[in-house]
């Protein structure tokens, strides 16, 4: 796997390291080993065969190299005697790591809440090592994605599906075809989550569901009316087909299950797989919801926008979006009667709107020509292109591949969000005007309903190569679905946890706690949390052990001595102060002549 | 032009035979699992509501004695035996596998006041209101053999509770005064009282075994060290303590069942405030008994329930009651953590399980990662007010709910009105008591 690769070694067992200076103790050493091991010498000669393309001229240098490198060795030796080229656990590269990053470290409190604190700790080293080991599981992931690369100067949107379909094995290369389906056209395409599925809903009436990698026909009726949008639910087991007026559940064998009068005149159908919500947007300009799982009807909101035929679905966080013929995107969730969020995104209507699977960028395009790219965690744009014909209808795939249909031309483009795209990945022209476009989940293949049918096109690098068994396994047995079936309904969130932030409901409530808390002071008339208030403790550490009595004692013992010495040295100073002051005074009268000095010897 | 499509072998992904499991590849990448929170939440939430579908706590009634049940002891040894003293004398050993009474001797006459197995195992104690202390052989009287007990000591006066040291052959009675025993001699080794003339139990350290503290009628708690002559210190409460349990993880701590409603937490150290004050019964507790890990006690009271506390919250986590069960005596927790034993007036002593909800019995693996899932689910999203809500639910009976009301009732009214006086005296001279603070008088040394 490339991914390995990305893992650099940091200490190399062969790495040249630079020779530390002789000793005295090596040399006696060396001896020693030469006189001893022979053994050992015969592996140095084999590891010295293999070694020999390096120059002859360091030679004389290698095997003292050799034996300082094995010296280092021994330290982590194993049982068999050779040391361990790669000690201690695998290097972890730091993108994978990342990508299983859920949040940023909590701020632990200072000082109090020891509690808390210990089991921040514990919560954080667990979630630490989770994030690990699900980086080391993934570089173990057995598939890798597809991938369409050009010889030089050929570019990749020249290379046509029939050449794409010969290069690749037989089984991929089935997976290009057409279904020539001209009687009933345009046609509607959706694929069941976990891509085994697809659904044709023709407007003039015609559905039909296969099992597209067998080319098995599960079932094909003519609801004898027009069909406005068609859309599997939480499995292949059923599928809802929004008629001329009402809105229809019928099952795989086609048989009708329930026809639904309270949605009427349906032109867009999404399905939220984990919410068991159907929403659907009619041309009386309501929004509603069913709830699939007890078939009640959860909102059914107005939007007051006229005829609502643009629609998708956020999978980050159930969010639909809505495009309306003023230019405006419109976000919407069931618990409230107003839109979340309205964008002006086009001068001319919105034709087409959808959300990448992590919830960061939108891609619409107007009848102004204009696609353009919107994060809407900021709600702000990113990018904007100019399609000379405009595109119809938008799709993106799991990888983030963007397919637009311009007329009977389907364009796929790569990366439209990170960085400005001159041409287009891949390009295709189909039978008739394209009406319906889906990616295949977990395949590298695009579904387009058209007026002459259906064209399933073959675009490397656009499905996710690994899928989880637990959530959709294209694999799955009956039973397994059965099985998953009940969990996944046992798993189904209440409408009401819609929101723009899915991890909401992870967040503490600081709002409320704060509230709770001011009425709880109001109640008891003081604060229950509150810091106690200090009280020093006059502790006297270490004053009674007997040493230090003993020493006080003693102190105090010393300064009586030392007050009685201190008065004697004072008034000793005193005595010696007035005697010399005396002796002054007697040397100053003697210093005085008197006149019968002179009679003096 | 260099391509490559995804293609899957099917082989790699799906079961070869029948025989086999189905394979089930994992991506834990996040961005393939979409509302990790609300899906969690979801769980956690029917984890919950499962949880008190399932909680049946009562696992058996054993009958037999004929009246009611005044103390219990649990096997040094033996998980599975129990014994028990009733209110005319009567001892009864029970096989709790079975349900089962395996034999039953007449002890005393009046009340068995208290009983303790020895830390062998082959005896047991009891004191009773005879005045005498009685120790028996554990093992039923051979056939045609008289049931009688090893040694019979005669006191002065009546003992009201009894404890054996942890590994000697000492043992502690309570009375009028609080006697140390050893188990060769007749007569008391050392006497301790400290102007009390009634104690309602004593209770030896488990870890610090020369230490034990007992309960006494003028409201105070007593600890003594055996080795000295004269009692430690006491704190007295505002009511009388019934029982006290110490916690055997951190033997510094012990709990008392008070008449005031409460229960106590003190660390052995720091007398002159309880560490915890546990609330929730609404009539005397009588009993208390720690789980053998120290993280939860139970309690028996005379309003007929049981409560399960846990060792550092004020409330209750669980309540047990029955229709029949009249005010709880004495309660034990079985030394492997997964039964509660309570014995009440009634005569019958009631088998429950710690953990309501629990499965008993082998659990399979997948079973095991299930319950410590939904576990860890239940435990990080507790604070969510739909999910307390439901933990928290419990079913009360009539009268005690309605006590309980009434008792919160009071309580605000007192709260208010000290308020009331402090917001109209002078700032400072109506200190703020904390419910820690209140219930103690004073700590003597």
């Amino acid at each position: 796997m490339a991914s390995v690769g990305e893992a650099t070694l940091k200490d190399s067992h062969v790495g040249k390291k630079k020779k530390p200076p002789a000793r005295y103790w090596e040399e006696l050493k060396e001896k020693e080993e030469k006189d001893e091991n022979k053994v050992g010498e015969d592996e140095e000669k084999s590891e010295a065969a293999q070694q020999q393309e390096e120059g002859d001229e360091q030679e004389t240098q290698k095997g003292k190299k050799r034996k300082q490198e094995e010296e280092q060795r021994d330290g982590n030796k194993s049982i068999s005697g050779k040391s361990d080229p790669f000690p201690g656990p695998a290097p972890i590269p730091e993108g994978r790591v990342q990508k299983f990053k859920r949040k940023e470290k909590t701020k632990k409190p200072r000082r109090h809440h020891k509690k808390l604190k210990d089991v921040i700790t514990r919560s954080e080293e667990v979630a630490e090592m989770a994030q690990k080991e699900a980086a080391r599981f993934d570089l173990l992931l057995p598939e890798d994605a597809g991938f369409l690369e050009g010889d030089e100067d050929e570019d990749t949107c020249t290379i046509s599906q029939e050449d794409i379909a010969d290069a690749v094995d037989i089984t991929s290369g089935t997976k290009y075809f057409n279904l020539k389906l001209s009687q009933f056209g345009p046609y509607r395409v959706d694929y069941s989550k976990t891509g085994r599925h697809l659904l044709l809903g023709g407007r003039r009436g015609h559905i039909a569901c296969i099992d597209w990698q067998s080319k098995q026909l599960m079932c094909e009726i003519n609801v004898m009316e027009s069909v406005n949008d068609v859309k599997w639910l939480h499995s292949e087991t059923m599928y809802a087909v929004a008629q001329k007026k009402w809105l229809y559940i019928y099952d795989s064998n086609g048989i009708e299950l329930h026809c639904i009068r309270k949605f009427n005149d349906v032109l867009r159908m999404q399905f939220l797989p984990y919410h068991f919500l159907l929403a659907t947007a009619s041309s009386t300009s309501f929004l509603q919801y069913l709830d699939v799982s007890v078939g009640k009807e959860v909102a059914a909101i107005c939007t007051k926008t006229g005829r609502l035929d643009v629609m998708c679905q956020n999978p980050h966080n159930a969010i639909i979006h809505l495009g309306h013929s003023n230019g405006t995107v419109t976000l919407w969730s069931p618990n409230q009667k107003e839109a979340l969020v309205k964008m002006l995104c086009h001068q001319g209507g919105v034709r087409s709107v959808a959300v990448d699977k992590t919830g960061t960028y939108m891609v619409t395009s107007g009848m102004d020509k204009k696609l353009k790219v919107y994060d809407i965690r900021a709600f702000k744009p990113l990018k904007s292109y100019f399609l000379p014909a405009g595109a119809s209808s938008l799709s993106l795939s799991q990888r983030g591949l963007l397919s637009a249909a311009t007329g009977d031309i389907v364009q796929v483009y790569r990366d439209v969000w990170s960085s400005p795209v001159t041409k287009p990945y891949m390009a295709h022209r189909v039978p008739g005007t394209v009406w319906g476009l889906h990616f295949c989940p977990f395949e590298d293949v695009l579904g387009v309903g058209h007026g002459d049918g259906f064209t399933s096109m073959l675009v490397p690098g656009s499905g996710e190569p690994n899928f989880d068994g637990l959530d959709a396994n294209p694999y799955r047995s009956a039973k397994q679905r059965q099985e998953w079936e009940v969990k996944a309904l046992l798993d189904k969130i209440q409408p009401d946890l819609i929101s723009l932030d899915p991890t909401e409901l992870g967040h503490v409530d600081h709002a409320t706690f704060q509230q709770k808390h001011q009425d709880r002071v109001q109640a008891l008339g003081y604060d229950p949390l509150a810091k106690e208030r200090f009280v020093p403790r006059f502790k006297k550490k270490g004053r009674s052990s007997t040493g230090n009595v003993e020493r006080r004692k003693k102190q105090v013992a010393h300064e009586d001595q030392r007050d009685v010495i201190r008065k004697t040295v004072q008034e000793k100073a005193k005595m010696e102060k007035e005697r010399s002051e005396r002796e002054k005074k007697k040397a100053g009268l003697s210093s005085q002549r008197s006149a019968l000095d002179r009679f003096k010897k | 032009m260099k391509v490559k499509v995804l293609s899957r072998n099917p082989d790699d992904y799906v079961r070869e035979t029948k025989l086999d499991i189905q394979r089930v590849p994992r991506n834990y990448d996040p961005t393939l699992h979409p509302f990790e929170v609300g899906r969690e939440y979801t769980r956690a939430l029917n984890a919950t509501k499962l949880e008190r579908v399932f909680a049946k706590p009562f696992l058996a009634s054993l009958d037999g004695h004929r009246d009611g049940v005044n103390c219990m002891a649990k096997h040094s040894k033996s998980l599975s035996t129990l014994l028990s003293g009733s209110c005319d004398g009567e001892v009864k050993v029970w096989n709790l596998s079975t349900h089962e009474c395996v034999h039953t001797l007449q002890a005393h006459e009046g009340f068995v006041r208290g009983m303790v197995v020895r830390y062998c195992g082959t005896s047991f104690f009891t004191v009773g209101d005879d005045k005498t202390i009685k120790q028996w052989k554990m093992a039923a009287p051979a056939y045609g053999e008289e049931e009688e007990p090893l040694n019979t000591i005669l006191g002065k006066t009546v003992f009201t509770g009894l404890d054996h040291h942890q590994k000697d052959g000492v043992f502690a009675t309570c009375g009028q005064q609080v006697d140390i025993w050893d188990e060769q001699r007749t007569s008391p080794i050392r006497s301790f009282s400290w102007g009390v003339d009634s104690f309602s139990s004593v209770s030896f350290n488990p870890v610090e075994t020369e230490l034990l503290a007992s309960c006494a009628s003028d409201r105070s708690i007593v600890l003594y060290d055996m080795r000295e002559s004269a009692p430690l210190k006491k704190v007295i409460m505002t009511m009388r303590s019934n029982t006290l349990c110490w916690n055997p993880m951190e033997a510094y701590y012990f709990t008392s069942a008070n008449e005031d409603y409460n229960l106590y937490t003190y660390d052995m150290r720091y007398l002159n405030r309880p560490v915890i004050v546990h609330m929730d019964h609404v009539s005397a507790v009588l009993d208390v008994d720690y789980s053998p890990t120290g993280k939860e006690f139970v309690s028996a009271s005379f309003d007929k329930t049981i409560r399960i506390f846990p060792k550092d919250g004020g409330h209750s986590r669980e309540v047990y009651h029955t229709k029949r069960m009249q005010h709880v005596i004495c309660v034990k927790w079985s030394a492997d953590n997964k039964y509660i034993l309570s014995g009440s007036d009634e005569m019958n002593i009631r088998l429950w399980k710690a953990n309501a909800a629990e499965k008993l019995g082998v659990l399979t693996p997948r079973e095991k990662v299930a319950t410590n899932y939904s576990q860890k689910l239940k435990e990080k999203f507790q604070h969510h007010p739909q999910v307390r809500r439901i933990a928290r639910h419990r079913h009360l009976p009539k009268n005690i709910f309605h006590q309980t009301k009434e008792l919160r009732v009071m309580k605000e009214a007192r709260r208010r009105k000290e308020r009331n006086v402090r917001k109209h005296s002078r700032p400072g001279s109506v200190p703020v008591v904390s419910e820690k603070e209140k219930h103690v008088v004073t700590v003597v040394k």
